[in-house]
């Protein structure tokens, strides 16, 4: 696999040593003379100096032929920009941009940005997951597969308490993958009986979540209100 | 007409004086406050600190309700975003942005969004202003 990445940040740096060890190749563009200076010694000919936003430093890269190019600059303008060039002008198969900033996801998600990763959201959503009483959060989103991973917590009064996992009225397009009891995970067979304090993990479709809360948590309780604030969250 | 401009530069801040002028109502955002001394004293139209890449302060600047939108910042990459999200989220009818770099003002125009090029424009001028010059006869 050939991977074009824009931005020898720590991001940048780190996607092409882990590319190194699993034996891709990879062509680094950084714009900021004194980190490119930097780098080179460790990078060698696999770090190119420019502006990753321009076309002919895009082409010198050899986007014409990548297979995924990842935008990981700290400029969230510039991410989008190389996502859509991408896109737009290049074909290529696979996009992947960081979103410095969440107040910006909208804006990779209006341009159909193949998929995001946002170090402030993900650290948001680890410490929901650590917190006890968090009865809902959203743990991972393949945008392109429509498909996302969520947690949702099951609660003494919750419809799905004490039931088999098979007899769980569940919404379509929701399916009960693992469940997080004591510290240790386990494969959600249907004769599994689900316990209070049990945090289940689920795959579905986008667009389940609120169907996949009314399964889980009791209606009518504060928790409503805390589980809708995660999704507003979500689709703000 | 209901007119956002984003950046307060020179081509900003001549546009938003000469809109209200001809009496149309301007908000420009700018992410700089000090910019907004090139508008000069008692200027009639809105100024919003603020970066537009977030949807908030354009919801703020009013761009629901927005005829045309104009992003003169000295970032093309900002100008281009700000532009697509006001004309691809918000509708607004008439979403220009500035584009210095002929290449990425030729792929979004391509693509509808409405990007005005002066690096271009300088350079047919240019060709043109040297086409015109007259051969000399004495020639070497």
């Amino acid at each position: 696999m050939f991977v074009v990445i824009v931005g020898a940040g720590k991001v940048g740096l780190n996607v092409a040593r882990s590319l190194t060890h699993m034996g891709h190749e990879f062509i680094v563009i950084e714009q900021r003379r004194s980190r490119y200076d930097l780098l080179r010694p460790e990078l060698e000919e696999r770090l190119l100096f420019g502006d990753g936003t321009e076309m002919w430093v895009l082409e010198e890269a050899g986007i014409v032929r990548c297979d995924l190019i990842v935008a990981v600059t700290g400029d969230d303008e510039d991410n989008v920009i190389i996502a859509q060039l991408a896109k737009l002008e290049y074909n290529v198969p696979k996009v992947v941009a960081r979103v410095n900033n969440p107040r910006n996801q909208p804006t990779f998600d209006l341009l159909d940005v193949d998929a995001t990763v946002c170090a402030a959201t993900m650290m948001i959503s680890m410490i929901q997951h650590e917190l006890p009483s968090h009865q809902f959060v959203p743990l991972l989103s393949l945008k392109r597969e429509n498909m996302e991973v969520v947690e949702i917590e099951v609660s003494e009064d919750s419809p799905s308490a004490h039931l088999e996992i098979k007899d769980i009225r569940l919404p379509d397009g929701v399916l009960v993958s693992a469940i997080l009891r004591g510290g240790t995970a386990l494969l959600a067979r249907g004769s599994e009986v689900l316990l209070p304090g049990d945090q289940v993990l689920c795959l579905l479709a986008p667009g389940k979540e609120k169907e996949l809360i009314r399964s889980f948590l009791p209606s009518r309780k504060p928790e409503d209100v805390q589980a809708q604030a995660s999704i507003d969250t979500i689709n703000e | 007409m209901y007119v956002i401009i984003v950046g307060c530069g020179r081509v900003g801040s001549g546009m938003a004086k000469q809109l209200v002028d001809e009496g149309h109502d301007v908000v420009v955002v700018d992410e700089d406050p000090s910019s907004f001394r090139l508008l000069g004293g008692g200027f009639p139209g809105h100024c919003l600190v603020g970066a537009a890449l977030d949807w908030d302060v354009l919801r703020q600047a009013g761009i629901e309700g927005a005829d045309a939108f104009a992003s003169a910042t000295d970032g093309d990459n900002t100008n281009i975003v700000c532009a697509l999200i006001a004309w691809r989220a918000f509708e607004v009818p008439c979403a220009i942005a500035r584009v210095y770099d002929p290449l990425r003002a030729r792929v979004f125009a391509k693509h509808g969004l409405h990007t005005i090029c002066p690096t271009e424009q300088a350079r047919v001028m240019m060709m043109d202003a040297v086409h015109a010059c007259p051969i000399s006869t004495t020639g070497e």
